[in-house]
C-alpha cells in the first residue's frame, strides 16, 4: 500500500464516519435533543474517562477477533458470516478441552485451551471452505447456517450432558477451573482478549502483506480465473484462509470462556460475530484497519448505556449510529480512485 | 384613660403584615431545611427488554417513574441489557458516570452479577426483585417480591362472575411454583363464586415465545373457555387474540386494559415502586430489611383498573376481598383443599398464613378443577 493510498483510505473512512455523525445529529435533532450535546456524551461515554475507555477497549477486544472470520476468507474472494457460529464451537471446545486438562498447570493449560478454542472454530468454518471447494456450496449462506447448527449444539449440550446443575439461574456448561482462567490485565479492567486481538490482527496482518501466501490469496480474491492459469493451489488456498478465519474467532470463543465468564451458555451468544462482520467491512478486509473499527464500534457501544441513561433514548439509538456509519462506508466505497486528488499525477 | 394605646390603621396593617411576612419567611427557611435534609440522590433502573414491552419490564418502568417522583430522586435508566457481564459493565457505568447510589437491576439472571458488584461497592444499594437474598450475601443487596396469587384470586373471582360457559383459562411459562400460586389463586377466585368452573392450564415453557401463546390462545377459545390470564413476559399476544376473539380477559405484570377495551376485567400487577422504600432508607440512613415477600398487606401487588365489563357489585365484592388481605382476616389457602389428582393438601380447618413462605414457595400442585399437568415429576 503506498503512501497516497493509505491518505486515500484514511480520508475516506474519515469522511464516511463524520457524515454518518452528520446525519445521527439529525436524528437527535429529530428526537429535540441537541446534536452537540449527543455528541458530547457519545465522546465521553467512549473516550471521556479511564472507565469509559477500559470499557470501549474490552468492548473491541472480540470483535476484532470475530472481525477476522470475515476479513481473512474475504481476501480469498470468500463472503463468510460464520464468526458467531466459530466463536460459540470454540467457546464450547475450550470448555470440553478445560475438564479433560483440568490436572495441567496454568500456563501451557491455558495455552492448550486457546489452541483448542481456534482450532474448533478454525475446522467449523473450515467445513463451510470445504464445501465451497468441492461441492460448489454458496459459503455465505452454508456459515450462516452452521451460525444456527453451532446455537443448537450449545443449547443442547448445556442443557443436558454438559450441564452443570449448581448454576441454577440460566443453564450453563461445567466450569472451566480457577488456574485456567486469565483475568484482566493488571490493574484495569480489561481482559486479556484485548492482547490477543491485537497480536491476531497484526500477525494476518503480516501474514497477508509481507508473506507469498498472502499475495497469492489476494490474487484468487482478486480473480480466480487468473489464480487458477498461475497455477495456485485454491483448493488449500481456500480452506486454509477459511481456516484462520474460523481459528480467530474460535479464539474469541476460548477468550469468552477463560477471561469473561468461566463456562460456556447463552452469554456467548450476544452478537460479537455479526458485529464482526460489520467491522470487517468498515476496516475494508485490513486486518490493521479491523483494530481501530474494532474500537471505534466498541466506543459506540460502550457510550450506548450513556446515551439512554443521559437523553432517555431507546437502546435501538445506538444501533441507528451503527446502521448509518455502515450505510456511510459501504456508500463511500464507491469513492475510491475517482477523487482528482489522490489520483497519480 | 388617656394612656390608652391607640392603634391605627395603618399600624395594625404593618403589624399584621409583619406577622405574615415574618411566618412566611420562617416557613420558608423551615421548608428549605427540610429539603436540605433530603440528600439528593441518584437510582439507576436496568431492563433486560424493552420498558415499553406491556409486561414485566413496563411494570418496572412505571414503577421508575413513581420513584423519581420521591423527594430529592433522579433517575437513569438502561433497557435490553443481556443477564451476562454486560449487566456488571451498565452497572459499574451508572455508579461511575451517573453517580448512582441505587440501582435496581430488575431481571432474575441478574442476581450472580449483582452480588459481584455488590461487594465492589459497598456504598450502593441494590435492590433486586428476586427474593433470593440469604443470609451471607452482601448488606448492600435486599431481595423483594409481591405475592401475585393475591391480586390473581381477585382477577379469578372476576372470572368467575363474568364466565358463561363455566370455563376459564390459565397460560403460564415456566412450571415454578409462583406460576402454580398465581394459577391456584386463579383457581380458587372463580371456584369461591362458582365450585363447577373449571380451568385449563397450559405451561408453555417460555418466558416468552408470542407464536405458541398465540396457538394456545385459540385453541383454549376453541374448547369454550372464555376467560383467559396469562403468566408470560408479555401477555400483549394473549390479551389481543382474546379481545379479538371476543372473550375476556385479565392482565398481568401492568396495566393491560388499553389492549381490550371490551373484554379487559382486570389484572394482577407488581407494585415495585414499594422499592422506594429502600431509597429513602439508604437515603436518610434508616433501617431496611434484606429480604421482603408481602402482597396487598405490604402493598406489594396491585389489581389494574376494572374494564367497563365488570359489574359495581362484582367490583365492590373483589374490593372487600382485597381489603381482606389487606387486614389479614382473608386467607387464600384454606382447607379442605384437594389437588386436581384427588390428593388431600389441606383438611378440614387447616389455613395457610398469606405470608407462609415454606408453603408457598413449595406448592407443585394445581388445585382441584384445574385440568392440566404440572409437568413436574413427584
Amino acid at each position: 500500500m503506498t503512501l497516497r493510498s493509505s491518505v486515500e483510505t484514511a480520508a475516506i473512512s474519515t469522511a464516511a464516519v463524520l457524515v454518518a455523525l452528520l446525519l445521527f445529529g439529525g436524528f437527535a435533532v429529530v428526537r429535540g435533543l441537541d446534536p452537540l450535546e449527543v455528541y458530547r456524551v457519545l465522546y465521553l461515554g467512549a473516550f471521556g474517562s479511564w472507565f469509559a475507555v477500559q470499557n470501549t477497549l474490552t468492548q473491541a477486544a472480540p470483535l476484532m477477533l470475530t472481525a477476522l472470520c470475515t476479513a481473512v476468507p474475504a481476501r480469498a474472494g470468500l463472503l463468510v458470516i460464520g464468526g458467531e457460529g466459530a466463536l460459540v464451537m470454540g467457546g464450547l471446545a475450550t470448555v470440553l478441552a478445560g475438564v479433560l486438562l483440568a490436572n495441567v498447570p496454568g500456563p501451557p493449560g491455558i495455552a492448550l485451551l486457546c489452541a483448542t478454542g481456534a482450532v474448533a472454530g478454525g475446522l467449523w468454518v473450515g467445513v463451510a471452505g470445504a464445501l465451497r471447494h468441492w461441492r460448489g456450496v454458496n459459503e455465505t449462506i452454508s456459515t450462516l447456517l452452521l451460525n444456527y447448527i453451532a446455537i443448537a449444539v450449545l443449547n443442547h449440550l448445556i442443557t443436558g450432558p454438559i450441564r452443570d446443575f449448581d448454576q441454577v439461574l440460566k443453564p450453563a456448561s461445567w466450569s472451566v477451573g480457577e488456574h485456567l482462567r486469565i483475568g484482566d490485565v493488571p490493574g484495569t479492567s480489561i481482559h486479556w482478549g484485548l492482547v490477543f486481538g491485537v497480536a491476531a490482527c497484526a500477525l494476518l496482518w503480516v501474514l497477508m502483506r509481507g508473506t507469498t501466501f498472502g499475495f497469492a490469496v489476494d490474487i484468487l480474491g482478486g480473480n480466480v480465473r487468473a489464480a487458477r492459469m498461475a497455477g495456485l493451489p485454491i483448493g488449500a488456498m481456500v480452506l486454509v484462509a477459511c481456516f484462520l478465519g474460523g481459528a480467530a474467532a474460535g479464539l474469541a470463543g476460548a477468550v469468552e470462556v477463560i477471561a469473561v465468564h468461566g463456562f460456556a451458555s447463552s452469554s456467548l451468544v450476544v452478537g460479537y460475530g455479526y458485529a464482526g462482520i460489520l467491522v470487517a467491512f468498515l476496516a475494508r478486509q485490513n486486518p490493521l484497519a479491523i483494530v481501530f473499527v474494532s474500537v471505534l464500534l466498541g466506543g459506540i457501544s460502550a457510550s450506548g448505556g450513556l446515551l439512554q441513561r443521559r437523553f432517555g433514548l431507546p437502546d435501538a439509538a445506538t444501533l441507528v449510529l451503527r446502521g448509518l456509519l455502515f450505510v456511510a462506508v459501504l456508500a463511500s466505497t464507491t469513492l475510491y480512485g475517482r477523487l482528482r486528488v489522490f489520483r497519480r499525477p | 384613660m388617656t394612656d390608652h394605646p391607640k392603634l391605627t390603621r395603618r399600624q395594625l396593617l404593618a403589624t399584621a403584615g409583619g406577622v405574615i411576612a415574618t411566618g412566611v419567611v420562617s416557613d420558608l427557611v423551615s421548608r428549605r431545611e427540610a429539603r436540605a435534609a433530603v440528600k439528593p440522590i441518584t437510582v439507576g433502573f436496568i431492563y433486560v427488554g424493552p420498558r415499553n414491552d406491556y409486561g414485566w419490564n413496563q411494570a418496572h418502568a412505571v414503577a421508575a417513574k413513581k420513584i423519581a417522583r420521591l423527594e430529592g430522586v433522579k433517575i437513569v435508566e438502561q433497557e435490553n441489557v443481556p443477564e451476562t457481564v454486560e449487566v456488571e459493565k451498565v452497572m459499574e457505568g451508572m455508579i461511575h458516570q451517573d453517580g448512582a447510589k441505587v440501582v435496581f437491576a430488575t431481571s432474575f439472571g441478574y442476581w450472580p452479577h449483582i452480588l459481584k458488584v455488590a461487594r465492589k461497592y459497598p456504598d450502593v444499594l441494590f435492590p433486586h426483585i428476586g427474593a433470593l437474598w440469604k443470609e451471607g450475601d452482601p448488606k448492600n443487596t435486599i431481595g423483594y417480591r409481591g405475592y401475585m396469587e393475591e391480586p390473581h384470586y381477585l382477577c379469578g373471582v372476576a372470572a368467575g362472575h363474568m364466565t358463561k360457559t363455566g370455563k376459564i383459562g390459565f397460560l403460564g411459562s415456566k412450571p415454578l411454583f409462583f406460576i402454580f400460586n398465581n394459577c391456584n389463586g386463579f383457581i380458587l377466585g372463580a371456584r369461591s363464586v362458582n365450585p363447577k368452573i373449571t380451568c385449563q392450564v397450559v405451561i408453555t415453557g417460555d418466558w416468552n415465545n408470542p407464536v405458541r401463546e398465540a396457538e394456545v390462545t385459540n385453541s383454549l377459545i376453541d374448547q369454550g373457555v372464555d376467560v383467559i390470564v396469562a403468566n408470560v413476559d408479555s401477555a400483549k399476544v394473549v390479551v389481543e387474540n382474546s379481545e379479538r376473539r371476543g372473550i375476556y380477559t385479565c392482565g398481568y405484570h401492568t396495566d393491560l386494559s388499553e389492549l381490550a377495551p371490551r373484554g379487559f376485567l382486570t389484572g394482577a400487577e407488581w407494585n415495585w415502586a414499594a422499592g422506594g422504600q429502600f431509597v429513602k432508607a439508604w437515603q436518610t440512613g434508616g433501617p431496611y430489611t434484606n429480604l421482603l415477600r408481602g402482597g396487598f398487606r405490604q402493598d406489594m401487588v396491585a389489581i389494574s383498573p376494572f374494564g367497563k365489563a365488570v359489574p359495581e357489585d362484582v367490583r365492590a365484592k373483589i374490593f372487600r376481598i382485597r381489603q381482606g388481605f389487606v387486614d389479614d382476616s382473608f386467607k387464600l389457602y384454606r382447607g379442605p383443599l384437594k389437588d386436581n389428582e384427588g390428593n388431600v393438601v389441606l383438611k378440614e380447618g387447616q389455613v395457610i398464613a398469606n405470608d407462609d413462605n415454606k408453603f408457598k414457595l413449595a406448592v407443585n400442585f394445581l388445585v382441584e378443577g384445574a385440568i392440566g399437568k404440572t409437568g413436574l415429576k413427584k
